[in-house]
């Protein structure tokens, strides 16, 4: 299936739960913040939150900023 | 009063340090690093953006002890209460704490605050139980507004971000700082370790930089100034002023000279 992550088009398993997509990118959850449809999925709902096809995902960190 | 019974108290939390330093605008995350330690700053500024999936490339994070500094996510790049909000509460999720910079701009050019949405903003956030410093203009009321709605500090800008121009009208700080009883931060607008001086002599309770340090020729040995400058300033402070008078007043004994 298709979904939308931090804007551009990528193809990920059916069934793909935000802590699977988590691990297929090879990032850690510590530091990172995940929006699904513009709202924010809590940390401890990463294995439970199903995405599916078209979903919105945005991933966010923390970069140098004043 | 020396350093350590000096402290600042924002949002419940004591510091000791009154510099507060962004990290962008680095030529390196090994130079940021640097120049944070050399500033002893305790509060950073960073700011929320999307993750590069490329994972090869490392991030500032890697590069900061955590335990050293609370984390001050900002919201730059917002132009409405609707992203500052949602910026915000994207770095609480990923930083675990309340703790924001609110920034709303309202023009690209000059990168002053749009009050009404900042207002508007912090309003929403104030309730969502953040602990809100807010960037704003040099405007008394605008300030008195923003303590009101329960932010934890002002932070009015001297000058235009990255402008270097100093505090620009230390008249309208003076003001702000006998209208509010939060922390007063000057936030943007310094550009040498005299405009940081200026800032604490004029009683604000810290300040906010990037630019100065980060563009500095040595960015590390700005860092340094700053410290010095922002502990001066504030000693100065409390000391008291002489007050200014146009003619001079010997200090060495008129008595006892010879002839």
């Amino acid at each position: 299936m298709q979904i939308i992550l931090n804007g551009d088009s990528v193809e990920t398993m059916d069934n793909c739960t935000v802590a699977a997509l988590l691990q297929q990118l090879g990032i850690s959850r510590e530091r990172v913040a995940v929006e699904l449809n513009a709202d924010i999925v809590p940390k401890i709902g990463y294995e439970k939150q199903l995405l599916v096809d078209g979903d919105k995902i945005e991933i966010v960190h923390f970069v140098g900023g004043g | 009063m020396t350093q350590t019974t000096d402290k600042l108290i924002i949002g419940g939390r004591e510091f000791t340090s009154r510099l507060m330093v962004g990290t962008g605008k680095y030529a390196s995350f090994e130079q940021t690093a640097r120049a944070l330690e050399m500033s002893g700053a305790e509060i950073i500024t960073v700011a929320v953006r999307r993750i590069n999936l490329d994972r090869s490339k490392e991030s500032l994070l890697d590069y900061i002890d955590l335990k050293k500094y609370t984390l001050l996510p900002n919201t730059a790049g917002c132009y409405t209460a609707e992203d500052a909000v949602r910026t915000c509460r994207l770095a609480r999720e990923a930083g675990m704490s309340d703790f924001v910079k609110l920034e709303v701009l309202g023009d690209e050019k000059t990168l002053f605050p749009d009050n009404e949405e900042l207002l508007k903003a912090a309003r929403i956030l104030v309730a969502e139980g953040f602990t809100v410093l807010p960037y704003c203009s040099d405007d008394v009321i605008v300030c008195k507004k923003l303590e009101d709605l329960g932010c934890a500090a002002v932070m009015p800008l001297g000058a235009p971000i990255g402008s270097g121009l100093g505090i620009r009208n230390p008249y309208n700080i003076r003001i702000i700082l006998e209208s509010v009883s939060v922390p007063v931060i000057v936030d943007a607008g310094v550009g040498s370790a005299s405009d940081a001086a200026i800032a604490m002599e004029l009683g604000c309770a810290g300040v906010l930089m990037n630019t100065a340090i980060a563009g500095a020729r040595d960015p590390i040995a700005m860092a340094e100034a700053m410290k010095l400058a922002v502990i001066a300033g504030r000693l100065s402070f409390k000391a008291g002023r002489i007050p200014r008078k146009l003619y001079a007043n010997a200090s060495s004994p008129l008595d006892g000279l010879i002839g």
